[in-house]
């Protein structure tokens, strides 16, 4: 193992996040203080509770699930597909590294930084809502769990992409949508047909339902399925990532 | 064993159809500077490419100080530094930042005084907490050789290190390359100016179309294939040459306008004094005079007509 190799790219990926401090801490901090000011406030004031569960606290898991769903995503792509546009990944490519470390260097410094924002999320939505975590231990396992996954997805979206459009689409126009239609504001239980039967193939309500789960005890699916399907997610993108260094897609000519 | 490096029978073909290297065979010694000449798309990107591990090997076997570069890629890796043709940096790194970055890629442990007196060599200790951003281009091309030195590697490969340089970075780059061979390095370039190559390199190895053309001494090279040329721009035209000048070996060109005589630019007399005074004393004036020497394309032409 290299660990001097891994540490390297862990502290310069983590600088980058320090670099542009602004970007990656204050805009999910501000939007997710919108989103409580809008769903929690607006739409909570109608709706007080949800299965038991007051809405402003409701939302909690869905807000924080969205925000490492999506930071995972763009922190991971972004951290390799800049070193492929600018054409620096020479020295990665050169350097004695396993595609093994390789992708835990930059996988890992992705899913800190989102499960980072997650508890940050996670402290201010204490000043909107009560929250009490009923599974302190498997709500921190899940975070893990979804960050390393999508970071992990990420990464694979940052060597397929081919100019920054391409790397904006996939969370724009995948992971936002999913997690909106999967449940983070509301029971999926109270979205008419056939949008109901739709979410069964979205990936996003399990990911939300078992991280649900762990805070107030209840989920709109089993939390076995849960974690079953993020395991499932795990693997496809842990295999993706093996085949990527293989055949050197988009890395080695 | 000797060769710092060994290729044998190594093919690329890129997915493109482009066959890059068609069957090359190269040794590399310890400690030598060696120059890879070619025109531009003979493969000697891709051969140090598929060397450094950047590009996938096709076919073929690449061990560098022994060690396999697919089975054994770690060892064979941590002894080279590349420093790649194009300028290729993070701009809003560090001097300091990102040199120590690639020491940390190879897993060597920090050492700053060894990176302190990598940057005064380079005349970069200045601009150590500068951002890439605010360099020069030439400060830029140093900051790739620092990074590239910045692991101690045993072997350094520069891929047309003074491709758009100016003449003090070129001298600069020179004697820097010669004070690491010094040290034990062993150096490959790549290069398409033939001076370069003279200038700097042990031995020579001309590529071309994938192909290595030959292997040859520097030195051993430049006597057989450097010859120059004297072109004599004559006042007036000469119908014939004179038979008091049959000791040279001259042509009339341009209907008798232009006298041009081949010589070898290494031999010790080169026959010119004797020749100019020979023509005083015939009484033919020249008005102008040029002397050059054959280029790399006159040189690729000999070769390839050689071998055909």
């Amino acid at each position: 193992m290299n660990h001097h190799a891994i540490w390297t790219i862990y502290r310069a990926e983590m600088a980058r996040m320090r670099r542009t401090f602004w970007q990656s801490i204050a805009t999910p901090v501000i939007t997710t203080v919108l989103y409580f000011i809008v769903f929690g406030g607006a739409i909570g004031s109608r709706i007080q509770h949800v299965g038991g569960v007051d809405y402003g606290a409701f939302i909690v898991p869905g807000l924080i699930m969205l925000t490492i769903l999506t930071q995972s995503v763009s922190n991971a792509s972004i951290g390799i597909y800049f070193p492929i546009f600018t054409k620096t990944i020479y020295e990665i490519l050169a350097a004695p590294l396993s595609a093994v470390e390789i992708v835990f260097a930059y996988v890992g410094a992705a899913a800190t930084k989102s499960i980072l924002l997650a508890l940050i999320i996670l402290g201010t939505a204490t000043f909107f809502a009560p929250l009490h975590i009923l599974h302190p231990g498997w709500m921190i396992a899940f975070m893990l769990l979804t960050a390393i996954t999508f970071s992990l997805f990420g990464f694979i979206i940052g060597i397929w992409a081919q100019s920054f459009e391409q790397l904006a689409i996939i969370p724009s126009l995948i992971i936002t949508p999913l997690t909106f239609l999967g449940g983070a504001f509301y029971s999926i239980d109270m979205l008419p047909q056939p949008w109901r039967t739709f979410n069964l193939l979205n990936p996003v309500v399990y990911l939300v339902s078992g991280f649900r789960w762990s805070f107030f005890g209840t989920g709109e699916v089993g939390v076995g399925l849960s974690l079953a399907f993020t395991g499932v997610f795990m693997a496809i993108c842990l295999g993706l990532a093996g085949w990527i260094f293989k055949t050197g897609y988009r890395l080695k000519p | 064993m000797s060769s710092m490096i060994s290729v044998s029978s190594l093919r690329k073909t890129y997915k493109s159809g482009l066959v890059a290297l068609d069957g090359i065979d190269l040794e590399i010694e310890k400690q030598e500077i060696f120059a890879l000449l070619g025109p531009n798309g003979a493969g000697k990107t891709t051969l140090i490419s598929v060397i450094c591990g950047t590009v996938g090997i096709g076919s073929g076997t690449v061990r560098v100080g022994g060690h396999d570069i697919t089975q054994d890629y770690r060892a064979a890796r941590a002894m080279i530094g590349l420093v790649p043709q194009e300028i290729s940096l993070d701009i809003f790194a560090t001097v300091w930042n990102t040199v120590n970055f690639s020491r940390g890629l190879f897993g060597r442990r920090p050492d700053p005084a060894y990176v302190e007196r990598l940057l005064h060599d380079l005349s970069l200790w200045d601009k150590r907490d500068s951002r890439v951003i605010e360099l020069s281009g030439g400060m830029k091309r140093r900051v790739m050789i620092a990074k590239a030195l910045s692991h101690e590697p045993k072997i350094l490969f520069l891929d047309e290190p003074t491709a758009g340089v100016d003449v003090n970075l070129r001298r600069e780059m020179w004697a820097l390359v010669r004070s690491l061979r010094d040290k034990g390095v062993t150096i490959i370039l790549t290069t398409h100016y033939i001076e370069e190559a003279e200038e700097m390199s042990d031995r020579v190895g001309v590529i071309t179309g994938g192909r290595i053309l030959l292997v040859e001494k520097t030195a051993t090279l430049m006597r057989k294939l450097g010859r120059r040329k004297l072109t004599l721009m004559l006042q007036h035209p000469l119908a014939y040459l004179p038979a008091g000048l049959d000791q040279w070996e001259l042509e009339l060109n341009q209907h008798g306008q232009v006298l041009t005589y081949a010589f070898d630019a290494n031999a010790e007399d080169n026959g010119i004094p004797a020749l100019l005074r020979r023509m005083a004393e015939l009484g033919i004036d020249f008005r102008d005079l040029d002397t050059s020497r054959s280029s790399l394309e006159d040189i690729f032409v000999g070769l390839v007509q050689q071998a055909a």
